[in-house]
């Protein structure tokens, strides 16, 4: 029941501070799930992130599925899905009827424009974390490098990108 | 009862498609919403992406719920949230179970070899992409390396940043505001 409660507790606050979409928000999950409470190596991280970009849905639901499953079954995967939404679902119902003009107020445009550049920086962030993690040899490099091109040069599907990315694997290691 | 088993369907189905982020999702979402089932008004659904965006959280789970609150009120809100994060929990799930037994087979441990540092280019590719339609103004240029060196050299809690960045935007945007506008 204590790990229960402690998944909902720490997802609802990934959940509270995740701006700027699924990839910003992996440095807070990683310092969280991996850095403070040891649920995860910092390997399986990337590795759920991988299959996030595989599966359908928001990052944020796949990785609070896979940790909570992993730390305390099924009753855990619920507890930190329910947990990583409750704050927004919240907020969207409070603000649903009064967003119309608080939008459009100058001290919710600076706020924004303040937030959005840290996103960006958050996700140059979780590049570097995870090539940490990642590169180990200059085998991996290589991988980096080429499915890199695929992607941003050949525009590949990132799926198929790492799909490519195993094959690269089993033929290399 | 049966309008609302739609909705839920129509989430669900929107939640199986959605695959590389809440973008992706936006065209399926105007689809089924706006333009077949004509639920919300092509002006309102803009607004309703704006409150979704500016929100935490992921983009389709907040504008499901918001939809689903102004359609049926809060058990609209529960069921367009369940519906389109059910099929991502569902299928995780049973990966989770899968991932559990096969992570130490040889031929995983070398296809995620593979994969890991796929991530990292992944993930710089859509760097690249977002940096394109960024304004490389001082104040942008500046919460960008400060915000990657707190987190990644200095170890600062991402939520720190996070409010951190909200204050100065707010000061500095405030005062550029009151400066401009003196007349």
């Amino acid at each position: 029941m204590e790990a229960i409660i402690k998944l909902f507790l720490t997802f609802m606050k990934i959940g509270a501070f995740s701006f700027g979409g699924g990839l910003a928000m992996l440095p807070l999950i990683e310092q969280e799930i991996v850095d403070v409470h040891h649920w995860v190596t910092p390997y399986e991280f990337v590795d759920i992130v991988a299959i996030s970009e595989m599966t359908p849905g928001p990052i944020s639901i796949n990785t609070s599925t896979f940790v909570g499953y992993r730390t305390a079954g099924v009753f855990g995967a619920a507890a930190a899905s329910i947990g990583v939404v409750i704050v927004s679902f919240v907020l969207v119902i409070i603000l649903a009827r009064r967003f119309i003009q608080i939008k459009d107020k100058p001290a919710t445009k600076f706020v924004f424009q303040g937030i959005r550049p840290a996103t960006l920086g958050l996700i140059m962030s979780a590049a570097i974390s995870i090539g940490k993690t990642s590169f180990l040899d200059w085998k991996s490099i290589l991988i980096a490098g080429m499915i890199f091109f695929l992607l941003f040069k050949l525009k590949m599907h990132p799926i198929l990108g790492i799909v490519l990315a195993a094959a690269f694997g089993i033929l290399l290691y | 009862m049966k309008e609302r088993l739609k909705m839920f369907l129509t989430f669900f189905k929107i939640g199986m498609f959605t695959l590389g982020g809440g973008y992706a999702m936006i065209s399926l979402f105007e689809e089924e919403v706006v333009r077949k089932k004509k639920w919300i008004a092509s002006d309102e659904f803009l607004d309703i992406i704006a409150l979704a965006q500016s929100l935490p959280g992921a983009l389709a789970v907040n504008s499901a719920t918001y939809i689903g609150y102004r359609l049926f009120g809060f058990t609209g809100a529960v069921l367009g949230c369940l519906g389109v994060l059910l099929p991502s929990f569902i299928s995780i799930l049973f990966i989770a179970m899968a991932f559990h037994k096969f992570q130490s087979e040889e031929l995983v441990v070398k296809a995620f070899s593979g994969i890991r540092p796929a991530v990292v280019a992944l993930i710089l590719s859509s760097v690249i992409k977002l940096s394109a339609n960024f304004s490389k103004t001082f104040f942008n240029m500046t919460a960008v390396l400060l915000s990657v060196l707190a987190v990644a050299v200095f170890d600062i809690h991402p939520i720190f940043v996070i409010i951190a960045a909200a204050i100065a935007g707010y000061l500095f945007f405030k005062g550029e505001h009151s400066n401009g506008s003196d007349h």
